[in-house]
């Protein structure tokens, strides 16, 4: 990919296929052949530090499992995760794999389900200073997980709690203060306000973007909502069924998307400006992921695809700081177009 | 759109109130909400989860969970009123006067019976048709909205359809006997943003053909903000502001209304840091006195402490806001902080 730079987080050819058979008995049954889900077909991503790159795209286009995938929570099928030099999958004696994990945590999408809900407060954050062994002692143990409770805008007192006396928005800031206990350097966060409600979406939203700011953090954000990733990110990456469509800069990708996909997405945002905008009309749906469409899996909902896109796979090719891959993109058959959302400045 | 000037509102609620009694005494879940629905008009119902929005809408159509009750107020649709039918008589009315459309169309849906089955058994509810002149009915309401091979797809099961066609089932149903008001409560939460713009699309635009009003409920701003031709945002059980889509979406008169507009992340200006209201909204056991809103809000008086605001008309909105209350009814209260 253009520029050079040291990449923080760099991911290649990254691969996840899930076999979803039926039970071997049962296919030699009924003669059914096996069946593989191609969640994650082969995507490149480089992270630059302190940056936010943001995932979009529908549910099944494989974004959250690119995310556990880089935390390592799913081994891939094929391709390597570096991280800031180091190759994941590669031999690291047991000290020095727990070192790295150290370096980077995972925020989930439902504060109701990533909590245990039979330990305090004080105990789930404090996991992972323990684990990592972090900490020196019981006062030097309550006195991190206070100061990490008071980051998130809670109460040390809060410590005291169990998960049930919080409010989703809450708990997300919980979840956030134990991905934050093993002083991370990069946090993975899978759909992290999709389940809080606007006004506290906003909360969380400011405190993200603040604890970016002080503590240099490096974020990887999967979001399916648009709006919040134009608020977020530094660069954003478009997955339609398991591969990347396109990536830009924010700007670029919002004011010049290329890929038709992109574009298809940016006009279902709904207008709050009430702008009146021109919207092509959106047809068809998100195809099985089993048996995904040959060539560019977007072609069957393409308004321009040819011959070349039913047959040919196409390859991510730089464009203006991104990449993009479409053929009609590549023959100049389809032109960049200029797109205004905001109606001052 | 602008609501139709017929004088008759299609639907009117008036200070209606839903109770939920439980151990620790009653909670007031909608507290004295009014407002009216033209005909063909499309009033969208906002609010965070809790604000009481989804439990009007199911006080409208009758459906409200067994604890719950409506304990005060009036609904009534084309001036009769119907909240306090029997169960027979209101269950004709729901389905044939008025459709509903819920958030999740696999659990509104039987899967044990094909759709053509359960489109069928509701024409035949409603209206007096034969079978045969049902099942044609079915198959044009599924063309009508959007499902490709109808004719064969109407002997298919739930489960063999996707999420966005379910839905479009679902309002094939609501559609059935041709009602004059449809509740929508989140009819596109569970749906993948593509689909959500097809499905809005569709309801758009079959209301229009129908004449059909709705009461769309939802979180979602966004969606309000190209659906509705009015809004109405709930805060604990209350309308905090009601008004024209356009004018509550700009120029917002309620403090809360204001920073739930703030908070949505924009396309428009990028900023560094989104409008915020801090804390949440307060559970139904310990809405405090006085404006429910108060303890988040950034211009209250001490007036906002005692005296609960109603509606009043603050600009083209009517708002629940002392801050709109000129000299008339009381003593207007400026910007005075209570606490430091």
């Amino acid at each position: 990919m253009p520029d050079g730079g040291a990449d923080f987080v760099r991911i290649e050819g990254l691969k996840r296929h899930f076999d979803v058979s039926a039970p071997w008995l049962v296919r030699k049954l009924e003669g059914r052949a096996r069946q593989v889900v191609q969640a994650v077909d082969g995507i490149d991503i480089e992270i630059a530090k302190g940056e936010t790159f943001s995932l979009v795209g529908e549910s099944g286009c494989g974004k959250s499992t690119v995310a556990r995938l880089v935390v390592g929570l799913y081994p891939p099928t094929a391709g390597r995760i570096e991280f800031d030099g180091n190759d994941m999958a590669g031999r690291h004696s047991r000290s020095d794999m727990a070192a790295l994990r150290r370096r980077m945590q995972m925020i989930f999408q439902d504060p109701f389900a990533s909590l245990n809900p039979r330990w305090r407060v004080f105990d789930i954050i404090a996991e992972p200073i323990r684990a990592f062994g972090l900490s020196t002692g019981k006062a030097d143990l309550e006195a991190r997980v206070a100061a990490l409770l008071r980051q998130v805008k809670l109460n040390p007192a809060d410590g005291r709690k169990y998960p049930h006396e919080f409010s989703g928005g809450q708990r997300q800031r919980i979840s956030i203060a134990r991905a934050l206990a093993s002083e991370p350097e990069f946090l993975v966060c899978d759909e992290p306000t999709s389940a809080l409600d606007v006004s506290v979406q906003a909360q969380i939203l400011n405190l993200m973007v603040d604890l970016q700011r002080r503590l240099q953090l490096t974020y990887l954000f999967i979001s399916h909502n648009l709006a919040v990733v134009y608020h977020i990110s530094t660069r954003v990456g478009v997955m339609y069924l398991g591969r990347l469509v396109e990536v830009a800069p924010t700007d670029t990708l919002f004011r010049r998307p290329k890929h038709p996909y992109t574009r298809m997405l940016l006009d279902t945002i709904p207008d709050l400006e009430m702008t009146g905008r021109q919207r092509s009309p959106v047809g068809g749906e998100v195809p099985s992921p089993i048996n995904p469409p040959s060539g560019c899996s977007f072609h069957p909902r393409c308004p321009f695809a040819n011959d070349r896109c039913k047959a040919e796979r196409p390859r991510a090719l730089p464009i203006e700081r991104g990449t993009v891959a479409c053929h009609a993109i590549e023959e100049g058959r389809l032109p960049i177009e200029d797109r205004s959302y905001a109606l001052n400045t | 759109m602008a609501a139709a000037s017929n004088n008759q509102p299609l639907l009117e609620v008036r200070n209606l109130r839903v109770e939920f009694p439980t151990r620790r005494g009653t909670l007031l879940a909608v507290d004295d909400v009014s407002f009216d629905i033209a005909p063909g008009e499309v009033l969208g119902v906002v609010g965070e989860s809790g604000a009481g929005k989804s439990l009007t809408g199911n006080a409208i159509i009758g459906l409200l969970e067994p604890p719950g009750r409506v304990a005060g107020g009036e609904i009534r649709l084309d001036g009769r009123r119907i909240d306090n039918l029997p169960y027979e008589e209101m269950r004709k009315i729901r389905g044939a006067r008025i459709g509903a459309i819920f958030q999740d169309p696999l659990t509104s849906l039987n899967p044990l019976y094909s759709v053509g089955r359960q489109l069928v058994e509701t024409i035949q509810t409603h209206l007096p048709l034969s079978s045969s002149q049902a099942k044609a009915r079915a198959i044009e309401l599924l063309k009508e909205v959007g499902i490709p091979g109808a004719e064969m797809r109407i002997d298919h099961y739930p489960h063999q359809f996707s999420g966005g066609m379910r839905q479009r089932v679902v309002i094939a149903l609501a559609l059935c006997a041709g009602p004059r008001l449809i509740v929508a409560d989140e009819p596109t939460t569970a749906l993948d943003v593509s689909i959500q713009a097809q499905i809005i699309a569709l309801l758009k635009r079959l209301c229009r053909e129908h004449g059909t009003a709705v009461m769309l409920v939802t979180h979602d701003m966004g969606v309000i903000a190209e659906t509705a031709d009015r809004v109405a945002v709930m805060y604990a059980g209350r309308v905090a502001e009601i008004g024209p889509v356009r004018e509550v979406v700009k120029h917002a008169k309620h403090p809360y209304t204001k920073g739930l507009m703030g908070s949505i992340p924009s396309l428009g200006v990028r900023t560094e840091k989104l409008t915020q209201i801090d804390g949440a909204m307060p559970r139904l056991t310990e809405i405090p006195r006085g404006c429910a809103f108060n303890p988040r809000c950034t211009f209250k008086g001490r007036r906002c402490l005692v005296e609960r605001p109603n509606l009043m008309p603050a600009g083209a909105t009517r708002a629940a806001c002392w801050l709109h209350d000129s000299g008339g009814v009381g003593a207007p209260i400026p910007k005075e902080t209570v606490d430091a």
